[in-house]
């Protein structure tokens, strides 16, 4: 018969008795399962980020930018003259059959005023196509409509951050805001859609009608002058077709011979988000292994000390099994003792790597998660590990004599 | 039926290839309320006579009964509780646990006896003051002299009651005075509370404390002397 609490106290006595030993195991636990934590709590963290950011940026994208492409990537410079127009944009979106919708774009910094609050934000100039592109939904109000473009009508979309900055409380739609002086009434709220890929907060815009952008905002070098245009492919499958149809439409509307360097590029958004989330996975799969590496260290740190004991500790059973302690004493003592180290230390683990992730995010404004599959991994092999070589040597010295175990070097 | 009655019992080491003959069949009975002391030149089987009826370990052939009980027939968790209950044993070394209480470790044989904890504590510190360390529970083990140390192990080993100290040259790491003082402990035990007393020991003046001496001679015993009286006999020998 086994006397639990009698036991339950030899294991707490003989934790506290050994300190050092007891403390050296523990941090081998912590050190394992806290590193193992906070690496893939930052490797995930940084590739939800870029999942986010793809999906919010909207599927299937192809970006048709002014300036050449050189064999060296893309030549952007300052002074890069724009080349499109609104009517390239109309022309791709009824001449490409691979495209589904286009959005263009005439961008700029203004000055957004309302009653006595200002604002200093990006103004978009667009169609209502850019909305599909951008998979881009409104959370209150209604979008402009084709209608308005074709007529430059004053009106505007909010995101998120203006309204916030210009309105606080009260609902802005209907309200009339003014855009480099010019009144424009407020249509529709823009759905919260967070950083883009470049860190870029996508809710401090406006949106506006592209030709109001044209004729009443920024003004034109040329008639019909846009900065760039977003493109979405009917499917994934026709990315590279739609980016073919419009690299031969551009060449042929702006007349550029065969030989000829063309005067836009295309580029494809969707691949290179595509690439970045390649590279992280990689990253994560990287810490992780390095995580892995600290864990078998910390693991290996926690057998060495148990295998170091194991001589002193023999003749602690020697000595124990000579004053009466059966077989299951010894050995519940061990499990026992070996089970607080490992949850004591596997606990302080998982403090100290959420806490070390939530600073490592503030610190350096990494995303982090902490996923659930990293604390269960790491915290049952720092366990076992515990368990396995504090409880494996006492399991053997308890099927010893126990002079043989008295008498152990 | 006597306290302890060994019918043949030898202890074999297997070494290699060679057979090392610790014990070769030794038959003997020791009485309740005996003081016994067991002599013999280094390497001639005391202490492997000694663990043996400490139930320490096994003898290869042969029969122990030790109240009547065939020990031979136990397994190992009864065998723990003959241990617990029955024996006290004393070592040369003490085998005291380190960094752990005098009381503590004189408590030890009664947590696995399931005694409850006032009850251990009040018993140990009796058993402390019976070797006279009234007061020194709280010292730990590197902070006793071995005398005190050893006084400790005899505490352990009195506080279960055991009708039987077994103790192996206790003052082989001891001086000539606390030896004298351990001794006379022992002897007190053995008059007052008719604790039967086995002792290992090299020196004649610890053996005059005993009433009984046997002597072992490659693992052989080779004389038994009853002495009646404490202190006689000795003159004889060596
Ligand atoms: N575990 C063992 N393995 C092999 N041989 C052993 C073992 N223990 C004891 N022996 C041998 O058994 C014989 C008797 O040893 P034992 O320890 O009983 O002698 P002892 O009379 O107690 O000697 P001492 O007075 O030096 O303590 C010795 O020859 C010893 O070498
Ligand atoms: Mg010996």
């Amino acid at each position: 018969m086994i006397n639990l609490p009698a036991t339950l106290k030899i294991s707490l006595r003989a934790l506290r008795v050994n300190k050092m030993r007891s403390a050296l195991t523990m941090l081998g636990i912590i050190i394992g399962v806290s590193a193992v934590i906070a690496m893939l709590a930052v490797g995930t963290g940084a590739s939800r980020q870029i999942e986010e950011q793809m999906s919010s940026m909207g599927s299937n994208l192809l970006i048709v930018v002014p300036g050449a492409t050189t064999s060296g990537g893309v030549r952007m410079g300052a002074g890069t003259q724009s080349t499109l127009t609104l009517a390239d944009a109309e022309a791709i979106k009824r001449e490409c059959p691979a495209v589904e919708e286009v959005g263009p774009n005439l961008t700029g910094v203004a000055q957004v005023v309302y009653s006595n609050m200002n604002w200093s934000t990006g103004v978009v100039g667009t169609t209502p196509g850019m909305l599909i592109v951008r998979d881009w939904t409104l959370s209150s109000g209604k979008p402009f409509t084709e209608q308005d473009v074709k007529s430059a009508t004053k009106v505007c979309l909010l995101g998120q951050v203006v309204v916030d900055n210009l309105f606080g409380d009260t609902d802005p739609v209907g309200k009339i805001i003014r855009i480099k002086n010019v009144p424009f009434t407020v249509l529709g709220v823009l759905g919260k859609k967070g950083q883009s890929a470049t860190g870029q907060d996508q809710d401090d815009t406006v949106y506006i009608p592209v030709t109001t952008a044209q004729k009443k905002v920024f003004g034109t070098a040329f008639p019909g002058m846009i900065r760039s245009m977003m493109v979405k492919a009917r499917g994934a499958e026709y990315l590279a077709d739609a980016e073919k149809q419009i690299n031969e439409l551009l060449r042929q509307r702006h007349r550029i011979g065969p030989k000829q360097d063309a005067d836009f590029t295309v580029r494809n958004l969707t691949q290179m988000m595509q690439a970045r989330e390649e590279s992280t996975k990689v990253m994560t799969l990287l810490l992780g292994a390095i995580a892995s590496v600290s864990l078998l260290v910390g693991g290996i740190g926690i057998m060495n000390i148990m295998l170091v004991s194991v001589t002193e500790r023999t003749r602690e059973i020697g000595i124990r099994m000579a004053i009466g302690a059966k077989t299951w004493d010894i050995r519940l003592q061990f499990i026992i003792e070996a089970l607080t180290l490992s949850l004591i230390g596997g606990l302080a683990g998982i403090i100290i790597g959420v806490t070390g992730s939530e600073i490592l995010s503030a610190l350096f404004g990494w995303p982090t998660i902490v996923s659930p599959l990293s604390i269960l991994m790491s915290f049952s092999f720092s366990g076992l590990v515990g368990i396995f070589f504090g409880f494996y040597p006492a399991y053997k010295a308890s099927l010893l004599n126990p002079i043989d175990a008295l008498r152990y070097e | 039926m006597s306290l302890i009655q060994v019918n043949g019992i030898s202890k074999v080491y297997r070494l290699g290839d060679i057979d090392l003959k610790a014990l070769c069949t030794v038959s003997t009975k020791i009485e309740q309320g005996e003081f016994v002391a067991i002599m013999g030149p280094s390497g001639s089987g005391k202490s492997t006579f000694m663990n043996i009826l400490g139930c320490l370990d096994k003898p290869t052939t042969g029969q122990y009964m030790l109240e009547g009980i065939d020990i031979g027939k136990l397994d190992r968790d009864e065998l723990a509780g003959i241990r617990n209950k029955k024996i006290g044993f004393v070592f040369q070394g003490f085998n005291l646990l380190p960094r752990t209480s005098a009381l503590e470790n004189v408590e030890l044989p009664m947590l696995y006896d399931g005694i409850p904890a006032k009850e251990r504590s009040e018993k140990a510190a009796g058993a402390l003051k019976n070797v006279g360390l009234e007061g020194r529970g709280g010292h730990h083990p590197n902070q006793l002299s071995g005398g005190q140390q050893q006084r400790v192990a005899i505490a352990r080993a009195l506080v279960n009651n055991a009708p039987i100290i077994l103790a192996d040259e206790p003052t082989g790491n001891l001086d000539t005075k606390t030896s004298a003082e351990i001794m006379e402990l022992f002897v007190k035990l053995n008059t007052e509370s008719h604790i039967t007393i086995i002792i290992v020991t090299h020196e004649h003046d610890i053996a005059a404390y005993s009433k009984r001496i046997i002597r072992f001679l490659d693992g052989c015993i080779v004389s038994d002397e009853e002495k009646g009286i404490r202190g006689q006999g000795l003159e004889n020998h060596d």
